[in-house]
């Protein structure tokens, strides 16, 4: 048996004393993805920047591969895993063009044929030649996001850690982001953890979905078990009612 | 007929810039009942400046033309900008998108009510706070008088809304014109805010229009929708008949959302199709 791609277990993450990741587990085999649904505060976004060393006050144990994460992160890990944030605006250096953002990278980890990467990272996330030497401002919200993607695949991790990768973007530009994630990661079988408020996004891009409500996961299970729209939990409930938009008699239903 | 609040015709705006004007909305035309309007599109789509230019907020040096645009029979083009800003916030008004920014951060969330009833109803000053609580109350905020002295950092964004809908609604408008009033809650507390405004909408025989990027959304809330692209109206149809789209780019928008219900191995994407600019 192998060890899974990613490992969490007993995960407690504290911000200022306070629990915001409560005693969370959960495994994700090598080129599985695993999406994580919550509402604001919920504390999924904080299990992602735990995994990343992000949120250094927690206890429980992470691992990659087989080996257990200690409190820092070193270049090693960075190869491996790699993320991807929310908003692409504030993600991207405003005063690097495309090319350096890329090459940072690189020379950080000190790979050899730069020039060839970042041409074909370029190419993996469908923006031409033309892209390479502008800055943020001069690119669309979806092209911005298709940066950060291909700066953090141009270091080919193993790993793919995504918090609310497309929430920023309108839904066409979603629909394209979305299947990018999804055909790079086929292809590379890289090992997928996706946060989103979205339900359907994350019913999607994953396998295996945890709803996340309070800091503790109320419900793990296959994305296949949702799309008949029944739960379990009646949290999860609630998150598939509102999913299908606006229904009158639905505060009465809940609030009171 | 009485029954139309609102009837637009050939809306434009328009910004200069260094290589001539840029057109954010071109030639919108159409009339609002006491009903649910929803006005659906992506980014510059041109629909939260059709809501800027009814309520004439559109920031200099942008530029509003229109060959008719009248509110319950009176002619917005001609009038006054004075008269015009009285009937700003008396008879037509605006929820925004987030309340923490659209709230007074130094100021409670009650005065704040109280003080957009005390302009608009000059003589009664008492009666502010009365009907600042009375409103809290319709809005379904559980211990109004507790509330009433929260400043906004004490409150969520949900309950920020509520105050947002409160405000508004004090001072007894015909119109309302919601901009994105819920993108930036969670789910559940959205559903919980859209059900408060529907109340209110219906009970009172407003008229609403509903601003958003949310198809499912709008399709759910609202009785009519119109469907924006590129500052023009790509369609106008009935809200349940949103499954029988004709034009390209709104089957287009359905089709690219990922849903629940069914498993797709990609999401559609559509081109656009610079003949819809004309």
């Amino acid at each position: 048996m192998t060890a899974p791609a990613l490992s969490v277990s007993h995960l407690t993450v504290r911000y200022s004393g306070r629990a915001v990741v409560d005693d969370v587990s959960f495994d994700v085999e090598e080129g599985g993805s695993f999406g994580i649904v919550g509402e604001s505060g919920s504390g999924k976004s904080t299990v992602l920047r735990a995994i990343a060393g992000l949120a250094t006050d927690r206890d429980g144990t992470i691992s990659v591969e087989g080996q257990v994460l200690g409190r820092k992160r070193d270049l090693a890990f960075c190869r491996l895993v790699q993320m991807v944030f929310q908003d692409p605006y504030g993600s991207l250096h405003p005063k690097q063009t495309v090319d350096r953002a890329l090459a940072e990278a690189i020379a950080i980890h000190g790979l050899d044929r730069g020039e060839e990467r970042i041409q074909s990272a370029l190419e993996d996330v469908g923006l031409g030649r033309g892209f390479r030497f502008r800055y943020p401002h001069q690119l669309s919200g979806g092209q911005r996001q298709r940066v950060a993607i291909a700066r953090a695949l141009i270091l080919e991790p193993r790993i793919l850690l995504l918090d609310e990768p497309t929430s920023a973007l309108d839904v066409s530009i979603q629909a394209e982001v979305l299947n990018l994630l999804k055909r790079l990661a086929a292809e590379r079988r890289m090992t997928m953890l996706l946060v989103s408020h979205n339900l359907a996004v994350v019913a999607h891009m994953c396998l295996r979905i945890a709803v996340m409500q309070g800091g503790k996961f109320v419900e793990e299970a296959p994305a296949r078990r949702f799309r008949d729209l029944k739960a379990d939990h009646p949290y999860t409930q609630t998150l598939l009612d509102a999913s299908g938009g606006f229904r009158r008699g639905f505060f009465a239903e809940t609030a009171k | 007929m009485s029954d139309i609040l609102l009837n637009v015709e050939d809306l434009r705006v328009r910004f200069p810039g260094l290589n001539g004007y840029t057109d954010a909305v071109r030639g919108l035309s159409f009339t609002l009942g006491r009903e649910r309007l929803g006005i659906v599109g992506e980014s510059g789509s041109g629909k939260s400046m059709t809501g800027r230019a009814i309520l004439d907020l559109v920031p200099p040096p942008g530029e509003v033309t229109a060959k008719r645009m009248e509110f319950m029979g009176l002619d917005l083009l001609t009038m006054p900008p004075r008269e015009r800003r009285a009937l700003r916030g008396a008879r037509m008004s605006m929820i925004m998108q987030d309340p923490k920014y659209s709230l007074n951060p130094v100021m409670t969330v009650g005065e704040q009510i109280a003080e957009t009833w005390r302009i608009h109803n000059p003589g009664a000053q008492r009666q502010a706070k009365e009907k600042a609580l009375e409103m809290l109350d319709a809005v379904r905020i559980r211990d109004p008088k507790h509330v009433y002295d929260l400043y906004p950092h004490e409150v969520s964004g949900g309950m920020g809304q509520r105050v947002m809908i409160a405000m508004v609604l004090v001072a007894d408008p015909d119109l309302i014109i919601a901009d994105e009033p819920t993108s930036a809650l969670d789910v559940t507390v959205s559903m919980q805010v859209l059900a408060i405004l529907d109340d209110l909408v219906s009970g009172r025989g407003l008229g609403l229009i509903f601003i958003s990027h949310d198809l499912d959304l709008v399709r759910s809330f609202c009785d009519r929708v119109i469907v924006m692209y590129g500052g023009a109206v790509m369609e106008t149809l009935a809200a349940r008949d949103l499954d029988q789209a004709q034009h390209a780019y709104t089957k287009g928008l359905l089709n690219c959302l990922p849903r629940l219900d069914r498993a797709d191995e990609t999401l559609p994407i559509f081109t656009r199709d610079p003949e819809w600019l004309r």
